[in-house]
């Protein structure tokens, strides 16, 4: 009876659900307006207008903008070197700071994962996640205030007669490899995670030694989730001016974007199209290692 | 896994000392809020004292920026979660051409450096649009690139849950709407949930992308922060609202765990436990 | 089944990619209104009532609540300040429209002027002008095309600093910095200035050292002199410890001794004092000047011509150069007054002096910020312009 007295009254709601009803691609279109509307026209929308300027020019003195087709921007990044030093200096310390801190995350993951208590875990995602909430300004700050020449790095390290990094590449290397480390940790906790422990008892059981089990069986299949932690550190890393500025002197692309952006923006954006593509191909590669896949 | 007992023990410590690399400078930043000078941050600090918490707490700016903020974040992530919900939807329940290209899209605003995404997002408001800059360019800005954490918790909880509940659901005579309210929701709630929390998080700490949207008006936290930063006579204040804010999000961080380790009965996978770190994976 | 996906695909395509040119198109159309170009601003003819607040850029040091807390209680603008660290970063923000005025350097206000971003200033609406220093006035780095478009704030040297401690004897020359045989001594605890108007300091250095090259004017610059500044700087990055750009960060390098030597503004050097750290500035009875000569500003309070706050931006300038009112913040920050009846306003009644307020033959040492332009002045036209010099920058710090 409650069925037709629902039958009976044919709301708007109804109606219009009535209309999805059957209909995939309608529904598939109605789900996707929104997100790709905002992404695609909003997002790479704009990303395309700030990289046509780069063809544009700029009028020294007034700062305006002279639009036309011209390629002098690309002509000056080719032909100086110090770019070509910049780029390499940002991509490798990239390199670095992933590296670094996929080799600092996996124990830690891997302890979390698959040998702590649920409560000792519980405690430790909350541990990892607190830092994400302190400032990265002033987690940046304490870094420079640390690594300062009275700083508690050279304090602590004086008694064996040692002597901390001071500030410079190998202080932004370490400054990065320790601010995204938890967006390192969490990734391969949860691909650790997804491996059943079935697996491993298995392997155990075959005769393998845990190393063996770790080499064969651990490392591949959480490599995936390894990647997608390095699409975060290798990103943040490329991207970021401000900790270059308060721990070196070194410039990174993203401090020449941020100096010539007021006068020259179509400079910048010429610039700008390098981490662009960088991190493109690193996105496909890390589509093909398979680190979009949820197994 | 079975682990030797020196193998335990490494482990343990190289989590230790992960952690203590972890904790170490927030400690510091810690000491410094009790720093006597206004001025430099010395090692050891030249005195304590506590004059900078009444005065952190008093200072009008800093609150100001601390609701600015909240209300982007707020914004941004209901924005997120509209977006990222309606993706996730269509990637997980469905098949169409370009399926694997949405993943790809909604990690672009995250992957690519904030300054482009800034400057980009700042040039379409004043230039094409020709509307000024402010909160609104901000929340713009942040949902941008929040999309892809909610996306990422709710596809991995769909892909996880069987579709068979919303077959069933539909064959009882129930329309999409219904079915969406009844069954998919509930069971996407928590990761919702988590990835919402998560995104606010980014939001609230953003200080690249917000740069270049917020104008001359208002100040988000992170903004306030850096203006602070480099003046000198207040120096302290900024730790001290640091460690104000590390110690208040004691509290979503852990309602954000407690969320993800609630499961929905049947339609749960192997363990809430991972929900806050696919978060961060991407899918 | 798959034909007709691709058909929609294709289709799904070709609206985004269109939804995309459409982007573009706006794009071309939006900059193209951008046009304000010149100097074709109006000045404010009246004064009107104020608007409840003010939006400015300044340097570190200049807005502060000794003089913004009386002004709010007497006009009822509210003062909301951004604090600029370089140049660049001022045109910047004034070229976003969104600020009612800014404390601008030389190397500033020629581009906002030529940008249209600032408006000619009416000095018969600021009343304090007239008492202005007359060396301060038809400036040009403050009046373009003949009319004012500003209102002197107060001028500087930049100043050659050391921690006292360390570097013995006192020295009294750029050497220090900038002859790479006595900067060695001083390997990575040098500290210059982050923006490309410190080739300028080497070209100061060189008008003394190198003075085959010619050079008059440290802003005007030929292909060899340029190249020889520059050359010079290359050399002296291995020395650098650090480049600053915002005052708080040369002020924690110094106090925490990552920094001994270095190029600094008076603001910094007072901070410093009053933590007690042991500094000292180049030789008090050369009126802080190295024997050189050093680049100086003369900073000069411009209104934006996209002000929401005109009025209460001429107040906020009349201000500013009110005697009382300028001895304060010439005595806060350690430059010379603009206002000429502030030197009776002083705490202390030996300011003026002390910092050749009213001595115009002292500033001919210093040479003002400016912006480098192709037209070097004295006939010839192939000087490098402000492009090139930020290009250089780049370059040598590598």
């Amino acid at each position: 009876m409650a069925a037709e007295a629902v039958a009976g009254k044919r709301s708007v709601g109804h109606r219009l659900a009535g209309l999805f009803q059957g209909r995939p691609r309608l529904q598939v279109g109605t789900l996707l307006a929104g997100p790709v509307g905002w992404l695609v026209v909003g997002y790479l929308g704009s990303l395309a207008v700030l990289l046509v300027t780069a063809f544009w020019s700029v009028d020294a003195l007034s700062g305006e903008v002279i639009q036309g087709f011209g390629l002098e921007n690309f002509e000056a990044l080719f032909e100086e070197p110090v770019y070509r030093d910049i780029v390499g200096r940002t991509v490798g310390v990239a390199a670095l700071v992933t590296l670094t801190d996929a080799i600092l995350a996996f124990p830690i993951a891997f302890y979390m994962a698959k040998v702590a208590s649920r409560r000792g875990t519980a405690i430790l995602v909350v541990a990892i996640l607190l830092p994400l909430w302190s400032s990265y300004l002033v987690k940046v700050l304490a870094w420079r205030t640390m690594l300062s020449n009275d700083g508690i790095v050279n304090w602590a390290l004086e008694p064996f007669g040692l002597h901390g990094p001071g500030y410079g590449i190998v202080a932004v290397w370490l400054v990065m490899s320790y601010l995204w480390l938890p967006y390192m940790i969490l990734p391969i906790y949860a691909g650790l995670e997804r491996i059943p422990n079935s697996l491993i008892s298995a392997s155990e059981d075959l005769g393998a030694h845990p190393l063996t089990t770790f080499r064969r069986v651990i490392l591949p299949l959480s490599f995936p989730a390894v990647v997608a932690g390095s699409i975060f550190t290798f990103s943040l890393t490329l991207g970021d001016y401000i900790t270059p500025r308060l721990v070196s002197n070194d410039q990174f692309i993203g401090n020449v974007i941020f100096n010539n952006i007021t006068n020259n923006q179509p400079f910048a954006a010429a610039l700008a199209i390098v981490p662009i593509v960088v991190m493109i191909a690193y996105l496909l590669v890390a589509r093909k290692l398979g680190a979009f896949e949820h197994v | 896994m079975r682990l030797s007992k020196r193998a335990t023990w490494l482990l343990r410590t190289g989590v230790g000392l992960g952690l203590a690399f972890i904790y170490v400078p927030l400690i510091v930043v810690g000491i410094y809020a009790f720093n006597a000078s206004g001025t430099t941050q010395k090692w050891p600090p030249s005195g304590l004292t506590f004059e900078w918490f009444p005065k952190a707490i008093e200072n009008e700016a800093a609150r100001d920026a601390f609701l600015t903020s909240i209300k982007a974040g707020l914004a941004a992530t209901a924005i997120a979660i509209v977006l990222g919900t309606l993706a996730a939807l269509a990637v997980a329940r469905h098949r169409f051409f370009g399926r694997e290209t949405i993943s790809f899209l909604v990690v672009l605003p995250i992957a690519l450096p904030g300054i482009v995404t800034g400057v980009a997002i700042s040039n379409t408001f004043t230039q094409v649009l020709g509307v000024s800059l402010g909160l609104f360019a901000v929340v713009v800005g942040h949902a941008t690139f929040c999309i892809v954490v909610v996306y990422n918790n709710v596809v991995a909880r769909l892909r996880r849950t069987s579709a068979s509940f919303e077959e069933a659901s539909a064959d009882l005579g129930a329309h999409t709407w219904q079915t969406f309210r009844f069954v998919t929701l509930p069971t996407m709630r928590t990761a919702l949930g988590a990835g919402a929390l998560l995104a606010f998080a980014l939001s609230f700490d953003e200080i690249i992308v917000t740069t270049f949207t917020i104008g001359a008006g208002a100040e988000t936290l992170p903004i306030w922060i850096f203006r602070n930063l480099f003046r000198p006579t207040q120096l302290p204040i900024v730790n001290v609202v640091a460690l104000l804010v590390v110690l208040l999000s004691i509290i979503p961080v852990y309602l954000a765990h407690r969320l993800s380790r609630e499961e929905g009965g049947a339609a749960a996978g192997k363990g809430g436990r991972a929900t806050e770190a696919e978060a961060t994976a991407v899918p | 089944m798959r034909r007709r996906d691709a058909h929609s695909a294709r289709t799904a395509w070709l609206v985004v990619a269109g939804l995309v040119a459409f982007m573009l198109v706006l794009a071309g159309c939006g900059s193209s209104d951008d046009d304000n170009g010149g100097s074709g601003g109006e000045e404010l003819q009246q004064l009107g009532k104020g608007e409840g607040e003010v939006d400015l850029i300044s340097w570190a040091g200049y807005v502060e609540p000794e003089w913004t807390k009386p002004f709010e209680q007497k006009t009822g603008c509210k003062v909301n300040n951004k604090v600029g660290g370089t140049s660049d970063e001022m045109v910047q923000l004034m070229r976003t429209g969104e600020y009612d005025g800014v404390s601008a350097s030389g190397n500033a206000s020629a581009r906002l002027v030529d940008g249209g971003d600032v408006d000619p200033v009416n000095v018969d609406l600021v009343p304090n002008y007239e008492t202005i220093f007359s060396d301060l006035k038809d400036q040009p780095y403050n009046t373009f095309d003949g009319k004012p478009y500003g209102i002197p704030h107060g001028r500087g040297a930049n100043l050659l600093m050391w921690n006292s401690d360390e570097v013995k004897p006192a020295p009294d020359s750029w050497d220090v910095m900038l002859d790479p045989k006595v900067a060695a001594k001083y390997k990575g605890k040098i500290s210059a200035y982050d923006d490309p108007i410190y080739i300028a300091d080497a070209a100061v250095y060189l008008m003394t050292h190198e003075p085959d090259l010619g050079i008059e004017n440290p802003y005007a610059l030929n292909d060899e002199q340029f190249e020889a500044a520059v050359d010079l700087l290359k050399e002296q990055r291995a020395n650098v410890g650090e480049y600053w750009s915002e005052a708080a960060k040369q002020i924690s390098a110094f106090a925490n001794g990552d920094a001994t030597v270095g190029t600094t503004w008076q603001y910094q050097y007072f901070a410093l004092q009053e933590e007690g750290d042991p500094v000292a500035a180049s030789p008090a009875s050369q009126g802080f000047l190295p024997k050189e000569g050093a680049t100086g500003w003369s900073d000069t309070w411009m209104i934006s011509s996209t002000a929401k706050h005109p009025n209460c931006m001429y107040m906020w300038m009349d201000w500013i150069v009110e005697p009382k009112v300028n001895a304060e913040v010439a005595e806060f920050f350690g430059e010379a007054p603009a206002q000429s009846l502030s030197c009776d306003q002083t705490a202390d009644k030996n300011f003026c002096e002390k910092y050749h307020a009213d001595n115009p033959a002292f500033w001919e040492r210093v040479y003002y910020w400016e912006t480098p332009v192709a037209d070097c002045g004295n006939g010839n036209d192939d000087c490098k312009d402000y492009n090139e010099w930020v290009q250089a920058w780049t370059t040598i710090k590598g």
